[in-house]
């Protein structure tokens, strides 16, 4: 689905602080298969998911989304594949506070001007399918952290997206709530999305959901 | 279709606008009052000042296009017998009559009164019509009677025939109208002098030529004009309104800070919300688009409540917070209600002055926020 070819990321280019974060990667992402990028802290595993998901663009190398060269495509055109293609899933959750969970889960469908209520609609039998549609109306900053990860969840499938990007998506949980997260990303996988998630939790990358898994030392791949 | 999406898009912009407006209720709804009571106190000064010229305006329209006065020592003297033949056939002028005017101090209400013998008006001899003012001040009903001590020390008793209308208070306050010869009785005023000459030009082109055909015939003169009264009027008007902008300026100033600092200073919970938005597939316009909604919908809405407010307050409550320093100018304040005036120029320049350099405050941090990488969000 998305082939990276020689990908280099710098930080602060051509300042005293200039900082590789990305040396030379080449990586098939497949469709429908969960992918999973690991390795230590600085490895670069946030840094290649951020290109992945078109949040950032390459200093050096192409990125290709369905064949297509995407890499040197201006930020709006970029935001749009992004939503049409991608829903995010951020270690942090990054969901609105003040805001009920059912707005939270609307939010990225704004800029497609689709109907509040066929949005609404939506947003509710998301929110029924992980067992949240009794707290639709709760203010997020009320609910457990399973549970704004599931509005997260729910946030990132409101456009229906192709792909599913997720940052480290258990490591703000405990093992039984991880493990629930596992079998939401397997009905999910199931489903045919295509999913592409960073972590070191052995749970995640021993699971059976995970199809791929990539490895990362220094900005580079070490194994796959 | 497109049309339609794009309405769409605004309506979930707005709501979305809406939502944050009331997540940070404390701090819009003081910004809103503090805006309000700005526009609103601007709004007054200007709706009141304004109201005042056309009122005087209106006023004056009846005065005399040309008052002639006479000086001695560059005093203003009396006019003497003979003065106003002298004057002669002036083309242009279609009337002249000399006018009988002065003022009187009367210590029991410690105020100023005109006294005038009017010429377009029958006052009986021993009767006087009086202004609101006065009606009020004295207590005075048509057919009390009121007794005046004199400048030479004599006591004259008037019965008040009549009491002039409220809509001329502006300028009939404290208007005191008599007999002509109980007027030179009353001020031990010489037969045939007069205060002042009243004349009439019917072409207001004319009036300038006349002015200087006055200067020739009776240099020790000044003609004084009514364009130049109204003028006069006009910039003690500015000037009040001057004085109370310069008082105003510094709560305006630190208006402008606060807004500036409000609508500037993104915090950073705001900051994060953008880089979210920006995220999860909003566009750098849409993020503009909903803070630019934002700033209006606030600049807007207390610009409209302050104006409200400011034009109950000049047209139904009579400037009650600025009256002493825009009205006061004689000790018998008039009382009148303003005619309610609103100038579309001067609600334009408000609204632009207001409206626009708060939303434009507000857009200029949102943009350079906006236009950050979006995947500065996951490194938070």
């Amino acid at each position: 689905m998305i082939e990276l070819t020689s990908i280099h990321k710098a930080f602060n280019q051509g300042k005293h602080n200039e900082y590789w974060a990305l040396a030379g990667i080449d990586l098939a992402i497949p469709e429908k298969q969960v992918t999973a990028l690991r390795g230590p802290s600085g490895s670069g595993k946030t840094t290649l998911l951020t290109i992945l998901g078109c949040l950032a663009r390459p200093t050096e190398g192409r990125v290709r989304l369905r064949g297509e060269d995407i890499s040197g495509l201006p930020e709006r055109f970029l935001t749009e594949i992004r939503r049409q293609t991608f829903g995010f899933i951020f270690q942090q959750f990054n969901l609105i506070r003040g805001l009920s969970a059912i707005e939270n889960v609307v939010l990225p469908a704004y800029p497609t001007g689709r109907p509040r209520k066929a949005l609404l609609e939506k947003a509710e039998a998301l929110l029924a399918d992980v067992d949240l549609a009794h707290r639709r109306e709760a203010k997020v900053e009320w609910l457990s952290g399973g549970e704004q990860q599931r509005v997260a969840i729910c946030r990132a499938l409101i456009n229906d997206p192709e792909a599913l990007i997720a940052d480290e998506p258990t490591a703000n949980l405990d093992t039984k709530l991880a493990g629930e997260f596992l079998g939401i990303l397997e009905s999910l996988a199931d489903k045919g999305r295509t999913i592409i998630l960073t972590s070191h939790d052995p749970l995640v990358i021993e699971s059976d959901v995970v199809n791929v898994i990539v490895t990362l030392r220094d900005g580079k791949i070490v194994e796959q | 279709m497109l049309m339609k999406i794009w309405i769409e898009k605004q309506k979930h912009l707005i709501d979305f606008t809406l939502a944050s407006l009331a997540r940070r209720k404390g701090k819009n709804l003081g910004l809103l009052f503090i805006y309000g009571l700005l526009v609103f106190v601007l709004a007054s000064v200007a709706l009141y000042t304004h109201a005042l010229r056309t009122e005087a305006q209106k006023v004056l329209a009846g005065t005399p296009e040309i008052v002639l006065q006479r000086l001695v020592a560059g005093r203003h003297d009396l006019i003497p017998p003979g003065y106003i033949e002298k004057i002669g056939r002036i083309r242009g002028v279609q009337k002249k009559e000399g006018r009988l005017w002065g003022y009187y101090y009367d210590s029991v209400v410690k105020a100023n009164y005109t006294f005038m013998a009017p010429r377009d008006m029958k006052v009986e001899r021993g009767e006087i019509i009086v202004g609101p003012a006065l009606e009020r001040s004295r207590g005075l009903a048509t057919g009390n009677g009121i007794s005046f001590r004199s400048y030479s020390g004599e006591l004259h008793t008037f019965i008040v025939a009549d009491v002039l209308p409220q809509s001329s208070e502006l300028v009939s306050a404290d208007l005191v109208l008599m007999h002509e010869e109980d007027f030179r009785a009353f001020f031990k005023y010489p037969d045939g002098h007069y205060t002042d000459v009243a004349m009439s030009v019917a072409n207001p082109q004319e009036i300038r030529n006349v002015a200087l055909k006055l200067m020739d015939a009776l240099p020790d003169s000044r003609p004084i004009l009514r364009d130049e009264v109204l003028r006069t009027y006009a910039s003690v008007f500015d000037w009040r309104e001057g004085i109370m902008l310069a008082l105003l300026s510094a709560a305006i100033l630190a208006f402008g800070i606060f807004a500036w600092e409000k609508a500037a200073g993104l915090s950073a919970e705001e900051k994060r919300e953008i880089g979210i938005l920006k995220a999860i597939g909003w566009e750098t316009g849409d993020v503009i688009k909903m803070k630019f909604w934002e700033g209006l919908l606030i600049s807007l809405l207390a610009f409209l409540l302050g104006y409200v407010a400011a034009y109950l307050h000049v047209f139904h409550f009579n400037s009650l917070l600025f009256e002493p320093v825009l009205k006061g100018w004689a000790v018998l304040y008039p009382r009148f209600t303003l005619t309610p005036h609103i100038d579309g120029l001067q609600v334009a320049t408000m609204f632009f002055f207001t409206v626009f350099p708060y939303t434009a405050a507000v857009l200029v941090p949102i943009w350079r926020a906006a236009t950050t990488d979006p995947d500065t969000v996951m490194r938070s």
